[in-house]
């Protein structure tokens, strides 16, 4: 299973709105920020968790999703969001905490929710994965088409709500897909120092399903092993657990001094950037020529810029709106 | 102050644990991120150079693991410290706490004991949104079988963490995020004040008073004693003299302080950022009232977070949360307002 050139275009145009976002909410969020760093000041306040870096993952499995199709997503959310289709202005507006946001600037950034595309968050390490298995069940129960992803992190594979949850879909052979994000790191815990496995795909043998592991944070190899399992999610031929090897070009939230990264990593990640790798091959296989690529890139910034301008722009909420839509 | 020394409630934290790792070869510490990074609040920071990696643990993000881990090592003669990093976080591991931490002791008879600190950080105020600003504190002191102190600063967490360390039942250690001396959290300066050198308990169970007073006492704990000192400067200068309570402890709950306090002010108001109904406010209200505390001048008050998830937008956060101003409002109201006979 391989992209078409319009699934590239489309993969590559939406690494980079992802990547030109997180390069926006990082310079916003510093504002207010200096010269003393207090999570609390600025027009972007509490804690920031990007994404850079891992916007392949994203791409790569969200091209074979439809709206109606269920994402659950973590702390690290906007590469996924932007994939799944989240509207980027309310996005944008939700992560600045205006009346105009997703919630109302009642979530912010660790809890984006967005119903017409059937995505939600949790900033509760590995408590994607219930409702993603509860997402698949109903869609099964109701005879709905639609399967059901849940993206993590590889810190979150060693809580209890994956372990259960995989054993319960691959028991109900559910139509969903766990999607594990291996950057290497939890915080300032490297997976090996938390991990009793050096690939957590193994970890699929225990609950009868197939398990694939993705190195290099490949876009192509991502499509063609996401493609597989959602197809085979469709078809009622229950979950999958792939694992991808990814980077995050970024601290663990802004705020982080990196402190427990080997010398040198942080220059390895950027000289295998996955933006910039994606677009050399797709000019090396003449997929697309410069000029095209280039206009997807200011298409993606003016796109970013306009989100951006309506978040800024947009009205804060009332105060009292804090005591509303607490109950349906 | 000579000789003063100032520290952080979250060196103050590390201080003590240190202190009683020298004396005690049982205690040892487990957490995410608090070995080689010492704590995302700090807390644990120095303690993995001068004890290494066996009994300074960073673990999985496993907290239903490593805290039932806790209570079979406590169980078995050691004495664990555990973090659980943000208390939202008690929903994937909360029966390791309560079904087995909390009741171990009492189920078996007293022949097992459950000696182990769970430190773990509270409060909002900085739009972190309402999985990661709860205080709960009422939640954790409703369940019997474990204690619970909260400081408010330097000096009483140092002395309730080695209170803790040294007690032979499970202690809930919460630290609120804002008090922590991390300069990213904001910085409460009256949460930094002088601790001494050497090693020294806290009594769990006593509460302290911050500030005398006679018209109005204000309890609280935590941050919400800071927030009840201002506002009792701002009343100082209308004529209104607050005595300001610091439970420090909610479990045992230092019921006689708080009562011999409004015996004497005859009024009460209770700061909490915890949520309003079922919590610490109603508590201390009740402990007040079933005594029949003669001469109640005016209703008691509860300043608290409204039952509402805590939303991120900071105009909304900040419009529920308790503040000096919302106290000195409800001061006001009730020194001129008498409760008819
Ligand atoms: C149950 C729970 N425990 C701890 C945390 C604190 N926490 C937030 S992110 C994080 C690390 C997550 O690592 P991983 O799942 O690999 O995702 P990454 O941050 O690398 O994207 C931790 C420990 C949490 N949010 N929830």
């Amino acid at each position: 299973m391989q992209p078409t050139k319009a699934e590239l275009g489309w993969m590559y145009r939406t690494m980079v709105i992802s990547r030109r976002f997180e390069n926006a909410i990082e310079k916003i969020y510093m504002e207010g920020k200096s010269p003393v760093f207090n999570m609390a000041d600025g027009p972007i306040p509490g804690e920031m968790h990007l994404s850079d870096g891992q916007e392949p993952v994203a791409v790569g499995v969200c091209a074979h999703l439809k709206p109606e199709d269920i994402v659950t997503a973590t702390h690290r959310p906007h590469h996924q969001a932007i994939a799944k289709g989240v509207d980027l202005k309310k996005m944008a507006a939700e992560i600045f905490g205006k009346a105009s946001g997703l919630s109302g600037g009642r979530g912010g950034h660790m809890h984006l929710f967005d119903a017409d595309v059937n995505f939600a968050c949790s900033g509760i390490i590995a408590q994607g994965m219930g409702p993603a298995a509860g997402g698949a069940l109903s869609r099964k129960l109701q005879g709905k088409p639609g399967v059901a992803v849940s993206f993590i992190g590889e810190g979150a594979a060693n809580q209890g709500a994956f372990h259960e949850t995989m054993n319960l879909a691959a028991l109900w052979k559910l139509p969903m897909i766990c999607v594990i994000e291996d950057n290497a790191w939890g915080i300032s815990v490297a997976k090996s120092a938390a991990t009793s496995v050096q690939k957590n795909h193994v970890r699929a043998a225990s609950y009868g399903i197939p398990g694939h592991y993705i190195s290099d944070n490949d876009p192509w190899k991502i499509y063609e092993v996401a493609g597989e399992a959602i197809e085979r999610a469709r078809a009622g031929e229950g979950p999958t657990l792939i694992e991808i090897e990814t980077y995050r070009l970024a601290g663990h939230f802004m705020g982080d001094a990196e402190g427990y990264r080997p010398e040198g990593e942080k220059d390895d990640l950027f000289a295998r950037d996955p933006i910039p790798a994606m677009r050399q091959r797709l000019l090396d296989e003449a997929t697309f020529n410069a000029a095209d690529l280039d206009q997807m890139e200011s298409e993606a910034q003016s796109g970013v810029d306009e989100a951006i301008q309506f978040a800024r722009e947009s009205a804060d909420p009332a105060p009292e709106d804090a005591l509303t839509a607490v109950f349906a | 102050m000579e000789n003063e020394r100032k520290l952080t409630i979250a060196r103050a934290m590390a201080e003590a644990m240190a202190q009683e790792m020298r004396l005690d070869p049982t205690v040892f510490v487990m957490g995410e991120d608090i070995a080689e990074l010492g704590g995302v609040f700090g807390n644990t920071r120095g303690l993995l150079d001068e004890f290494g990696k066996e009994r300074v643990r960073d673990t999985p993000i496993s907290e239903t693991g490593f805290i039932g881990a806790a209570v079979g090592a406590a169980q078995d003669g050691m004495r664990p410290v555990v973090e659980l990093m943000f208390v939202d976080f008690f929903g994937v591991c909360f029966d390791a706490i309560y079904n087995l931490m909390a009741k171990n002791t009492y189920f078996s008879g007293g022949n097992f004991k459950v000696p182990m600190v769970l430190m773990t950080s509270t409060g909002g105020g900085y739009s972190d949104a309402g999985q990661h600003s709860q205080c709960l504190y009422g939640s954790f002191a409703h369940l019997p079988g474990m204690k619970v102190v909260s400081p408010s600063n330097a000096y009483d967490a140092k002395g309730l963490m080695t209170a803790a360390l040294r007690d032979d039942n499970p202690v809930i250690y919460m630290f609120h995020k804002g008090l922590q001396g991390m300069g990213w959290l904001g910085t409460e300066a009256g949460a930094n004040v002088h601790v001494p050198e050497e090693s020294y308990e806290i009594e769990i169970g006593k509460a302290a008073i911050a500030r005398q007073g006679s018209d109005v006492t204000i309890v609280s704990i935590a941050m919400g004693v800071h927030n009840a000192l201002k506002a009792a400067s701002v009343l100082e200068a209308d004529g209104i003299s607050a005595e300001v309570v610091d439970l420090r402890s909610l479990v045992p709950l230092d019921r006689e302080t708080v009562r011999a306090s409004v015996g004497k002010t005859g009024r009460l108001i209770v700061v909490d950022e915890d949520y309003h109904s079922y919590g610490v406010s109603g508590e201390i209200i009740a402990t007040v009232c079933e005594t029949g505390v003669s001469g109640l001048k005016a209703p008691p008050r509860r300043i608290a977070y409204p039952d509402v998830p805590i939303p991120f937008a900071r105009v909304m956060e900040q419009h529920c949360l308790p503040n000096p101003d919302k106290i000195v409002a409800a001061a006001r109201e009730m020194c001129r307002v008498a409760v008819p006979a």
